[in-house]
C-alpha cells in the first residue's frame, strides 16, 4: 500500500525505540512533518526538540554519538543537509555514529516550491569521507533500512519523501546495505533508480516492453558506498545505462554511477536528474515538467537504443 | 587548592606551547597563552579523568571549542600522562598525531575535532545531555573564544541549554578581546557580554581567567548549581605570560622564530610563580 518514506521511518523508530534505549531522536520543529513525534510519544526522555536551529542539532547530535548514543538528526533534507559545514566537522571529521535524516526530498514535495526542495544534498553529503547515503524506494524498504542503520557504525545520510510511495519490493524484502536491487531482468537498456522514482523507473520500463525493448530495473537505494558491481555488470549485459533520481544533475547517484562506469572504461551512461530551480506545483505536473517522470525515462533510453 | 604547584604547572605548560610552536613554524600562540590558567585548574585540578584509561566513561570532559589553541591541550595532556613529551615536536608536521586543530580519530585523547569556530558548545551539550542520560556523574567543560561568539551557533547552543537544563555543563569564555586581525571590539563588539548570557538564562560568573584561586572557586560554584549551566567569563590577556605578545593581534595566529622563541621561554622562566 503506497505510504510516504517518512512515515515509514517514523513508524519504525517508535517500533524500534523500545529494543535499542541507545537510541535518541532530534528533531527542528519539524516532528510533525519528519514523523519523528511517534518517537517523542513514546519516548518523550530521548526526543530532543531543538527548534528551528539546525545547526545546533547537528552538533548536539555528533555530541550525543561521542558519547555512546544512536542518535537520529531529524528535518526537511534541505534544512539539514545544508548544514554542510557542521556535518563536515561535527559529524564526519568526528567519525560520530549520526543518522542524519533529510524527509521531504526532492522536488516531489509539491506546492511548497523550491525553498523547501532539496535537490543539492545527495552531492554534499556523499562527498564527505565515510558518510554513507541511503534512500530508500517504498514503505517495506525504509522500515527495513531504519532496523539495518540502528546497528551501522559510521555516519549517514538517510533521504527520505514527503509524497507517499508505491511499493516496488515485496512484504518478505530483506534490506541489504550497498547492494543494488534488480526489481526487473531485461537485455537492451538497464534504467538505475533511487528513491521514489523508482516506481517511474518501473513505468518506464513496461512502455519500453511495449515498444519492444527488455528494460533490467535496478533500485540503488545505497548511494554511497555504490554497489559497482551491478553498475559493470548493467553495462556488460546491456546497451547501456539511464539514472533517475529526484535530485539535481549535478553530484547526485546519476554522476556517482558515471564516475564508476568512466572509472573502468565501461559503456554509456545518461543521467535523469533537476536541471533547474524548481518551482511550486503539484508534484506529477512537476515531474513532467522537470523531465522526471516515465515518459522522460523512456525517452532518454530510447536515445541509447537507436 | 594548591596555587604554587599549580602556578608551576601553568609556566611549564606555556613553555611547552612556545617550544612547539616555534618547532612547527605556524600556530596560534596568543589564545593558547591566554587559555594556560584555565586549562591548567581544569586538568591538575579539577577534573576527574584517568590517563591511564582514557576512555574510562565516567571521566569529566574537557571540549576545546577554539581548536586553534590546541597547542595547551597537547601540553596539559602530555604533562598528566597521556602521551610522551618528546610527541609535542612533532605538532603540525606530516605524520604526526597533533594536527593544527584536534582531530579525535588520529588522537583519541581530545573528546572532539573542533577548529571550525562555533561549533564546540553544540558538541559540548550533546555530551552533557547523553551522560545524564545514562546517569553518569561526568561533568563537560567547554571552552569557548570571544571570537566565535560572533557565531550564531554558539548562541543557538546557547538558547538550547537552559532548556534541558544541563547543570552538568560548564563553560569557560576565555575573553582575551582580541582575534586574527584585531580588536574584539573593532571587529564585531560582544558587549555587554555577561549580560548576553544572562538573558540566556545561564547562571553567570566573571573572572580574572588568570587568578587560579578564582577559577577553582569559579568551578566549584559552577558545580554547586542546579538546573541551569553556568558560564565563566574569564577575562584574560592574549599572549599571557609572554610580553612581547599580550594583547597583540598579531601573535593570534603567528609562530616565532627561534630567537623570539628564546626570549619568550627565558621570559616565562624567569618570573616567579
Amino acid at each position: 500500500m503506497a505510504k510516504a518514506s517518512r512515515l515509514a521511518f517514523g513508524e519504525a523508530l517508535a517500533r524500534l525505540g523500545g529494543e535499542h534505549p541507545e537510541v535518541v531522536v532530534l528533531d527542528a520543529d519539524l516532528s510533525k512533518s519528519t514523523m519523528t513525534d511517534l518517537f517523542a510519544r513514546k519516548y518523550p526522555e530521548r526526543f530532543f526538540d531543538l527548534g528551528i536551529a539546525e545547526g545546533n542539532m547537528v552538533g548536539v547530535a555528533a555530541g550525543m554519538a561521542l558519547a555512546g548514543k544512536v542518535p537520529f538528526c531529524c528535518s526537511f533534507a534541505c534544512f539539514v543537509a545544508g548544514r554542510f559545514e557542521q556535518i563536515r566537522m561535527s559529524v564526519g571529521y568526528n567519525r560520530a555514529n549520526v543518522r542524519i535524516v533529510g524527509t521531504h526530498a526532492g522536488i516531489g514535495i509539491g506546492e511548497d516550491g523550491y525553498s523547501q526542495m532539496a535537490t543539492e544534498d545527495i552531492a554534499c553529503m556523499r562527498s564527505i569521507p565515510n558518510m554513507a547515503v541511503v534512500q530508500p524506494a517504498d514503505a517495506v524498504e525504509t522500515e527495513r533500512a531504519v532496523e539495518y542503520l540502528v546497528r551501522h557504525r559510521g555516519p549517514v545520510f538517510l533521504r527520505l519523501t514527503r509524497q507517499k510511495l508505491e511499493d516496488v519490493n515485496p512484504p518478505d524484502y530483506r534490506f541489504e546495505f550497498g547492494r543494488g536491487v534488480i526489481l526487473k531482468e531485461g537485455g537492451d537498456v538497464t534504467l538505475l533508480a533511487t528513491g521514489g522514482v523508482v516506481w517511474e523507473a518501473l513505468k518506464a520500463a513496461e512502455a519500453l516492453a511495449a515498444r519492444g525493448f527488455a528494460a533490467r530495473v535496478v533500485n540503488i537505494h545505497t548511494i554511497k558506498p555504490l554497489d559497482e558491481d551491478v553498475i559493470l555488470d548493467s553495462l556488460r549485459r546491456t546497451r547501456g545505462i539511464v539514472t533517475v533520481e529526484d535530485h539535481g544533475i549535478h553530484g547526485g547517484m546519476g554522476s556517482a554511477v558515471a564516475e564508476a562506469a568512466a572509472q573502468a572504461g565501461a559503456g554509456f551512461v545518461r543521467r535523469i536528474g533537476v536541471r533547474d530551480f524548481a518551482e511550486s506545483g503539484d508534484p506529477a505536473g512537476l515531474y513532467r515538467k522537470y523531465g522526471l517522470s516515465a515518459e522522460h525515462i523512456v525517452a532518454e533510453a530510447e536515445k541509447l537504443l537507436r | 587548592m594548591d596555587i604554587p604547584r599549580l602556578k608551576a604547572i601553568a609556566r611549564e605548560l606555556r613553555v611547552d606551547v612556545i617550544r612547539m610552536l616555534a618547532e612547527a613554524g605556524s600556530g596560534h600562540p596568543g589564545g593558547s597563552l591566554s587559555a594556560a590558567d584555565i586549562v591548567t585548574v581544569l586538568f591538575f585540578h579539577k577534573m576527574r579523568h584517568r590517563p591511564a584509561e582514557p576512555d574510562w566513561p565516567d571521566r569529566d570532559r574537557f571540549v576545546l571549542s577554539k581548536g586553534h589553541c590546541v597547542p595547551i591541550l597537547y601540553a596539559a595532556l602530555a604533562k598528566t600522562g597521556y602521551f610522551p613529551s618528546e610527541e609535542l615536536l612533532t605538532l603540525r608536521k606530516l605524520n604526526s598525531r597533533l594536527q593544527g586543530h584536534p582531530d579525535r580519530v588520529r588522537f583519541p585523547y581530545v573528546e572532539a575535532a573542533t577548529g571550525s569556530l562555533g561549533q564546540g558548545l553544540s558538541l559540548a551539550l550533546g555530551m552533557a545531555l547523553a551522560l545524564r542520560l545514562d546517569k553518569r556523574p561526568s561533568r563537560v567543560y567547554c571552552m569557548i573564544s570571544d571570537g566565535e561568539s560572533e557565531s550564531g551557533q554558539v548562541w543557538e547552543a546557547a538558547l538550547a541549554a537552559p532548556k534541558f537544563k544541563t547543570d552538568n555543563l560548564t563553560v569557560f569564555l576565555d575573553y582575551n578581546k582580541v582575534q586574527l586581525s584585531g580588536h574584539v571590539k573593532n571587529i564585531m563588539d560582544l558587549d555587554p557580554l555577561p549580560e548576553k548570557w544572562r538573558a540566556f538564562r545561564w547562571h553567570v560568573l566573571e573572572i580574572d581567567g588568570h587568578d587560579m584561586a578564582a577559577i577553582g572557586d569559579a568551578l566549584r560554584e559552577a558545580e554547586a548549581t542546579t538546573g541551569r549551566p553556568t558560564v565563566i567569563v574569564a577575562h584574560t590577556v592574549k599572549g599571557k605570560g609572554v610580553s612581547f605578545m599580550e594583547d597583540k593581534w598579531e601573535w593570534h595566529g603567528k609562530a616565532p622564530n627561534r630567537e623570539e622563541a628564546e626570549r619568550a621561554v627565558q621570559e616565562l622562566l624567569a618570573h616567579p610563580v
